[in-house]
């Protein structure tokens, strides 16, 4: 048990090096002078504006000191949570751009992630009970599973904001709201909040059900399956059996998709200029503010390498085998 | 989102218990079929494969004829502003807020998403496959190590790290895009791949070519592959729809090539001049119809190919 | 008990026809009978087993009738026959070792099961642990998962579970195939036992290897091709069978303590016709040294003497 934990650790660990040396190498990866080429690119006007941000690259680059001190000094700043200046939105600091945009991200991704993986495993186990849902839900299942985030989230916003007007078109609450912890404020939030949600929401929803009703099937047809029948065990029992056997691969399957949705919720974010890490990546990209960018990069590997060991950790749990010895069950 | 794990690895049947293992007697009845004339027996009948590869060619056959018949330009600017779909002068499918041909944008990002998602999928199924070729073939310490790459690269969110690498560079390419794509695509498609070639290196053929000789290269190329090349296929499927789908996600953060434009670029322009608001669907819906049309057709081919391949799955 | 079993069809379906596994089969099983079935791979002896308890997906019921304890089964019917399952009739599967739900404890998985049968676990946990340590598992065993026990252990299991309920016929379906020679004889004593204590009144012993019946059977019921050939007890089977294929196939296997440096060991030369489109009449008829015009119509299944039933036309006069 503690040799599946360890194992695991060691991979995150190695990730997370290799995740801040891509971090920091990029930049250098430019040919020519790094520093000078990105100054070049942003032609700030304001001189000192140009001259804090010129600071900032030298510091971060430390061009001037042999490479691997400056990877040295790249550690010690992200050590002390310094991820540089924005340039844009000079002079917040990274960190505190991110701060106030992962709330809303985490919003929208967890109860999407948490919510569509339920309901969607539930929907998958029907639709494998029922050859007439089964004919319905699938074919729906893999079109929902096919599309883009953005797209849905495209249609969504222009269906239920634009043309029915029920919902509104974007920002995460009334700018001319009252803000505060009160009811209509927070009735502002969830308006304001539902169709991000929703097409995060229904697009995983497809992948899920899908993914469990083939499981299921298979697990049907194991062999305790066989045996349990042939001793006259109920319909119930053996499905209870099989949707509990099958929902492992699919916690398995969370900490795969993680980056997937991640990546759905970005651009669901952007879609409804919902103010998250999506919609600061997003600014970050056309303004080429780049030390946004990397530290919202950096965040993000954190964030699914945190959610990764959950994942583990909760699996450890569930499957009596890894406890014992064997690593994720089947996957020796 | 790619479904990689929902991909059934059921291998080959040898199922049936009685009679059907016993070769046919040629009597008037029993036909004598080859192994691919039986599959393609299989194959015609398919609904789901039918369907899946008639959509699929057809979007095939409009991404290579449509730039020709296009009429105008994809990037120019000619055309009257936020005009919708006509037949006058071409405009198809409308024209967009800043005057350009909405068709002709639409059959070049048709042709951007399969050169995307034949090479980026290609890629990503070679890398997969010598990778999960090599871990599962060989064990021991080599697979360890590949073990271990293979888990850190699928950790990482892969659509982070084409966001900073792509934001860095100045001029991006279909090609690029592609290649990035691939690159970081491969590791469920190598853990596939292992544990497919796990399951068969222990049967009895295997030991075989084994003791008579055969190197470990011939041994995979001619023994291993051959048997799992629908499910390779089938993966290859699937790594293809998924790198449209990675790629529609990036053009549509802005890290799409710099020179042309693709179905994800097209939903990004619109988006950003308020196409939503101002009603010009035209610009906005045909793209992401595009792109479910082809990925969802192309997963569905994927179940009737599985259903062709895997004689268990077939319905009566 | 009584098991009547009068001309049981049971076909496979396949794309590319019917497979007739079991084609017309008639015979009887007395109270306290332990009944070999053998024949060779794919003559149908684990499909008629089957067919009693439980029909798969490709099975499909063509014919004929069971009777059990008086009662017919409906083994036509999945969900009827739920009623007699694992009470009346119960099976351990050929694949006994991987019959266990993995992520389940032995103990909670066999409390589910009496439990969805309508006999709450308390009532037959004490009997349970009796049991298993009867065919040597320890109490332990029920805090474990499948995979904490070695493959015999799990078949051990399997069949105390499978004989909970004291069910009147029990089909044990090749469990000893997978074992090694001194497990194999473990086993086979163990199901004598389980009869001999009325755990179990009757039994179907079926398996390819005949050494094993030889053993534990009272009467062994021979089967090639989907029919039966002959049934007779067991030590007649052995010493002095009457039907071509029995005798042929007796007269092929080693015996112990002779060398054959000068008798050469004989196999049946030929195999056994496909069961797709399956010849006319006797099936036996192209490898049988005793062949004639006769055997193009099918032989009935007759009583030679009380107890011995042979399908030949050239044996009995």
């Amino acid at each position: 048990m503690l040799r599946y934990l360890l194992r695991k650790l060691l991979i995150y660990a190695l990730t997370f090096v290799a995740a801040v040396t891509i971090d920091w190498g990029i930049p250098h990866l430019m040919p020519g002078n790094p520093v000078l080429t990105l100054m070049g690119r942003i032609q700030i006007q304001n001189p000192q504006v140009a001259q804090h941000v010129y600071a900032n690259y030298m510091r971060s680059f430390n061009l001037d000191l042999p490479l691997w001190k400056q990877y040295y000094y790249f550690w010690v700043s992200l050590v002390h949570g310094d991820l540089g200046t924005s340039i844009l939105q000079f002079p917040s600091p990274v960190s505190s751009i991110i701060l106030h945009a992962v709330p809303y991200t985490l919003g929208l991704l967890i109860p999407a992630t948490l919510l569509s993986w339920y309901v969607g495993n539930k929907l998958g186990a029907l639709a494998a009970r029922r050859k007439v849902l089964d004919n319905t839900l699938l074919p729906f299942g893999y079109l929902l599973t096919a599309t883009p985030y953005m797209w849905l989230a495209i249609l969504m916003s222009f269906l239920f904001a634009v043309t029915w007007q029920v919902l509104p078109v974007g920002f995460a609450y009334d700018p001319t709201a009252v803000q505060g912890w009160t009811w209509t404020f927070g009735l502002d939030l969830l308006r304001h909040w539902v169709l991000p949600f929703l097409s995060l929401f229904l697009v995983a929803c497809g992948g899920w059900a899908i993914g469990m009703r083939n499981l299921i099937i298979y697990e049907l047809e194991s062999d305790y399956a066989h045996y349990l029948e042939s001793l006259g065990a109920p319909r119930k029992l053996v499905r209870k059996y099989a949707f509990r056997n099958a929902l492992l691969p699919q916690i398995t399957g969370l900490a795969l998709a993680l980056g997937a949705v991640i990546a759905g919720a970005l651009v669901t974010e952007i879609v409804f200029s919902y103010p998250g890490l999506g919609y600061q990546i997003y600014r970050a990209i056309t303004n080429e503010d780049y030390f946004v960018i990397q530290g919202i990069f950096l965040f993000i590997i954190v964030g699914v390498l945190i959610a990764n060991f959950v994942v583990d950790i909760v699996y450890m749990i569930v499957d009596p085998r890894t406890r014992i010895g064997m690593q994720e069950g089947g996957q020796a | 989102m790619s479904v990689p794990d929902r991909v059934s690895t059921t291998t080959v049947g040898d199922d049936l218990r009685i009679g059907a293992a016993v070769p046919p007697a040629p009597a008037d009845e029993a036909k004598p079929v080859s192994g691919l004339r039986e599959t393609l027996y299989f194959a015609v009948r398919n609904k789901k494969l039918i369907f899946g590869l008639g959509v699929t060619l057809s979007m095939l056959a409009i991404a290579i004829v449509g730039p020709y018949i296009a009429r105008h330009p994809p990037l120019d600017y000619g055309g009257q502003l936020s005009v919708p779909p006509t037949t006058r002068d071409g405009y198809w499918l409308g024209t967009t807020l800043l005057g350009q041909d909405v068709f002709a944008q639409f059959v070049t990002g048709l042709r951007m998403a399969f050169v995307v998602g034949a090479i980026g999928g290609g890629i990503a199924a070679i890398i997969g496959m010598v990778v999960g070729f090599t871990a599962g073939y060989r064990g021991g310490i080599v697979d360890e190590l590949l073990n271990m790459v293979t888990n850190v690269v699928l950790v990482i969110p892969t659509f982070a790290l084409l966001l900073v690498i792509a934001a860095y560079l100045q001029v991006r390419g279909i090609m690029t895009e592609a290649i990035f794509i691939g690159l970081t695509s491969w590791p469920w498609a190598a853990r596939a791949v292992r544990a497919q070639t796990f399951s068969l290196t222990s049967r009895d053929f295997v030991s075989l070519a084994r003791l008579s000789g055969s190197s470990s290269r011939q041994i995979i190329f001619r023994e291993i592959a051959p048997n799992m090349s629908s499910y390779l296929f089938m993966m290859f499927i699937l790594l293809f729809g998924g790198a449209i789908l990675i790629a529609a996600t990036l053009d549509f953060i802005g890290l799409g090539p710099s020179n042309t434009i693709s179905l994800g670029m097209m939903m990004q322009l619109s988006v950003q001049n308020a196409a939503l608001q101002l009603h010009l669907w035209w610009w906005f819906l045909p793209p992401g119809l595009a792109i479910m049309a082809i990925v969802g057709s192309l997963y569905v081919m994927n179940v009737g190919l599985d259903e062709v391949f895997n004689p268990r799955l077939r319905s009566m | 008990m009584s098991l009547a079993v009068d001309d049981l069809q049971v076909y496979y379906r396949t794309l590319r026809g019917d497979v007739r596994a079991v084609d017309g089969v008639t015979f009887d099983i007395a109270d306290g009978e332990i009944m070999g079935l053998a024949g060779e791979s794919g003559c149908g002896k684990s499909s008629l087993g089957n067919s009693l308890v439980y029909l798969t997906g490709r099975m499909k019921y063509v014919g004929g009738t069971v009777d059990l304890d008086g009662t017919k089964l409906p083994i036509w019917d999945f969900e009827a026959m739920n009623e007699h399952r694992f009470r009346h009739i119960s099976v351990i599967p050929q694949y006994a070792m991987s019959a266990l739900n993995p992520t389940r404890k032995i103990g909670a998985m066999t409390a589910d099961l009496v439990g969805s049968r309508g006999v709450p676990y308390k009532h037959v946990a004490g009997e349970f642990i009796r049991r298993l340590e009867l065919v040597g598992l320890s109490k332990d065993v029920l805090g474990m998962y499948p995979i904490e026990l070695s493959g015999g252990m799990k078949q051990r299991a399997v069949m105390v579970v499978s004989t909970l309920l004291d069910p009147s016929l029990l089909i044990a379906d090749e469990i000893t195939s997978a074992l090694d020679v001194s497990t194999q004889k473990a086993v086979a004593e163990m199901l004598v036992e389980f009869r001999d204590r009325g755990f179990v009144k009757s039994m179907v012993v079926i398996t390819h290897d005949i050494s094993i019946l030889y053993q534990v059977a009272d009467t062994i019921l021979v089967m090639y091709a989907g029919h039966l050939v002959e049934k007779a007890p067991a030590d007649v089977i052995i010493g002095a069978p009457s039907h071509p294929y029995t005798r042929l196939l007796i007269s092929s296997l080693p015996e112990v303590g002779v060398r054959y440096t000068e008798r050469r060991l004989h196999g049946i030369p030929g195999t056994p016709p496909p069961l797709l489109a399956p010849p006319e009449g006797c099936r036996f008829r192209d490898r049988c040294p005793l062949a004639s015009a006769k055997c193009v119509k099918r032989p009935p299944f007759r009583e030679l003497e009380p107890g011995h039933h042979v399908a030949c036309w050239e044996v009995g006069g």
